[in-house]
């Protein structure tokens, strides 16, 4: 496996949306390639003729009745909001500057 | 004996008995763990991150009218429990041991929290615990770590340090954990307690805060295999808010439990898994599980040794898939609707924000595990990571498939050392992920696992753990084979293994 670069797991972060800082980076970064070597072992392990598994007891189309049950207030779903304004969640801008 | 050092069946039968109130026995508890958790000072277990004194008393007065009116609930009803902070409880603070939900009070109770209540089970308060449920030494918590009872400068285990060392200190005879890799039952062993993770699927995962989806399960963390096994038989069952619930109904491990008590383990197979034996594992771990395997053949049960050649690669494989899971789970913490806020200077977007409230709110072992999460998942190496990680673990589940041909229950020891020493491993991943060899198994195939005290260690006299794994729904298996060694090793013991400074009377001061 190449090593993750400095440069690579501040894009990863950026890609996960986290800010991290260069002394977060320098401390991360190097922990990151240890556990990335330790399960680089497992390529090549499992051949084409091997299925994935995504979930350990099989289940297809799952559904249950479509009938009206309670559900959260207005109040409840936002009382534990950053912030609020006329019954909504209220967010920073979401465009860019320009 | 107090009150807080019956186990929870035998505190059902005082209250069934009249010869205890509930008010009395969440009071004592209570007691318990005003004496004992005291995280202000930084000597107490920091156990609990929230206790609803008010709230458990009032539970377990409405408990005791109940059973005035001669209409109790269930078995349990009026038993207090502890709950880990990963289940919503509604009105009751809920932070996942994260900085980004400190204060987050949930507006619902999770399946599993409606169903305590509804069998009138005070509830005394929420267990500390890893961030988001990741580690094995409750050090990643956001709000300190938890001290192991029985020596207060070692790790108590993890992610589910809190409710193992709350059952250990006697604070409580019940509590739910939830175990992803391991994070009940290993630090059942590093406490000398017993935890169980069930069947996938068997007990609903509504309202729990998901770590990874396709392996987080709930289930109990007591003091003894029957105390699980009522726990378990009350959490478990068909939840259709749940769409991986599994339809089978959850019953019999009580009375598995009791037949396994009487100590018949005549024609029960039990297979000794190869691959988890080596250097990887402490002698007096061994010494302890070799002295349980002898017990086991005394009791009648046959003993054999079986391969299960992918186990090897498990480890990698839950590294990969884990973090993969977690990484888009923990997406929904983007400070738009609950949770942390961190607004930088200026004029900052919605992702400005996102990336600084992400920041202050998630730990050192969230991050590294979003970042390898997000790296397994980006393309172009997706195939090469996820993708084999996915197909290791059709063969990790193959492997159980053919070994449980030839053997009723898998046995090894639950983790590979005792308790190590807060801080020796707290900045090294990697050594924390070793500790879960023997239990990731089971998760990546959905199989159930109980871990039970073998003993305690001939070099430092901390507990060691035992475990064993049965078939998808075979759970009773693991009650039957769990209380037959438990009751046989408790005679060879003379009383069940307890933490030396909270036995008797103690309160943790020794």
């Amino acid at each position: 496996m190449p090593e993750l670069s400095r440069d690579e797991v501040r894009h990863l972060a950026d890609l996960a949306r986290i800010d991290l800082s260069d002394a977060e980076l320098d401390h991360l970064a190097p922990q990151l390639n240890v556990i990335l070597e330790a399960v680089a072992s497992i390529q090549g392990v499992a051949g084409d003729d091997v299925a994935a598994t995504s979930h350990p007891i099989p289940m297809t189309n799952v559904f249950r009745e479509d009938v009206i049950r309670p559900s959260l207030t207005p109040a409840q779903a936002l009382a534990m909001a950053p912030a609020t304004e006329d019954d909504k969640f209220s967010v920073p801008r979401i465009l860019g500057e320009e | 004996m107090s009150l807080i050092h019956l186990s929870a069946a035998e505190q059902a039968a005082a209250l069934a008995a009249g010869e205890v109130t509930s008010v009395e026995l969440t009071q004592a508890h209570l007691d318990q763990i005003a004496a004992t958790n005291r995280p202000e000072n930084g000597v107490g277990l920091n156990s609990f991150l929230h206790v609803d004194a008010e709230g458990a008393l009032a539970q377990a007065a409405a408990s005791d009218a109940r059973r005035a009116a001669g209409a109790p609930l269930h078995e349990l009803d009026g038993v207090p429990i502890a709950i880990k902070d990963v289940l919503a409880t509604e009105g009751l603070p809920t932070t996942a041991g994260s900085k980004i939900l400190e204060g987050w009070i949930p507006p619902y109770d999770g399946t599993v929290t409606a169903k305590i209540k509804a069998a009138g089970l005070p509830i005394l308060g929420k267990t500390n615990m890893d961030e988001f449920a990741m580690g094995s030494a409750n050090e990643n918590s956001a709000y300190g770590p938890v001290k192991n009872p029985w020596d207060h400068t070692r790790i108590p285990g993890g992610s589910g340090g809190g409710s193992a060392a709350a059952v250990s200190s006697f604070q409580a005879a019940l509590a739910i954990g939830s175990d992803t890799g391991g994070s009940i039952r290993q630090p059942g062993a590093m406490t000398g307690t017993v935890g169980v993770k069930p069947t996938y699927g068997s007990v609903s995962r509504y309202g729990v805060i998901a770590l990874a989806n396709s392996l987080d399960q709930l289930g109990p963390v007591t003091r003894t295999v029957l105390d699980s096994a009522l726990l378990h038989e009350l959490i478990g069952g068909h939840d259709p808010m749940d769409s991986t619930s599994v339809a089978t109904a959850v019953t019999g491990l009580a009375d598995a439990a009791r037949q396994g008590a009487a100590g018949d383990l005549a024609g029960v197979r039990v297979g000794i898994v190869k691959e988890l034996q080596g250097d990887a594992w402490s002698a007096p771990v061994v010494e302890r599980f070799e002295e349980s395997i002898e017990i086991l053949k005394g009791l009648g049960a046959e003993v054999v040794e079986v391969s299960l050649p992918s186990f090897v690669h498990a480890m990698a494989a839950y590294y990969l898939i884990l973090p993969a899971e977690c990484s888009s789970n923990l997406a929904k913490f983007d400070a738009m609707r609950y949770g942390l806020r961190v607004t930088p200077d200026g004029d900052p977007s919605a992702e400005d924000v996102m990336r600084a409230s992400r920041d202050a709110g998630f730990g050192n072992e969230v991050k590294r595990r979003i970042l390898i999460g997000t790296y397994a998942l980006s393309s172009g190496y997706y195939d090469a990571y996820y993708g084999q990680a996915q197909k290791i673990r059709t063969l990790i589940i193959e492997d159980f498939t053919k070994a449980f041909e030839q053997v009723d229950v898998l046995v090894s020891p639950t983790a590979p050392t005792t308790a190590w020493a807060l801080g020796e491993k707290a900045d090294d991943p990697l050594a924390n992920y070793l500790q879960d060899l023997a239990t990731i198994p089971a998760n990546l195939a959905g199989v159930p696992g109980i871990s039970i005290p073998s003993g305690v260690s001939s070099v430092d006299g901390l507990p060691t753990g035992i475990q064993f794994l049965a078939p998808v729904l075979e759970d009773a298996r693991l009650y039957r084979v769990g209380a037959a060694l438990e009751a046989a090793l408790t005679k060879q013991w003379g009383a069940p293994i307890a933490a030396p400074a909270y036995a008797g009377n103690g309160n943790g001061e020794a």
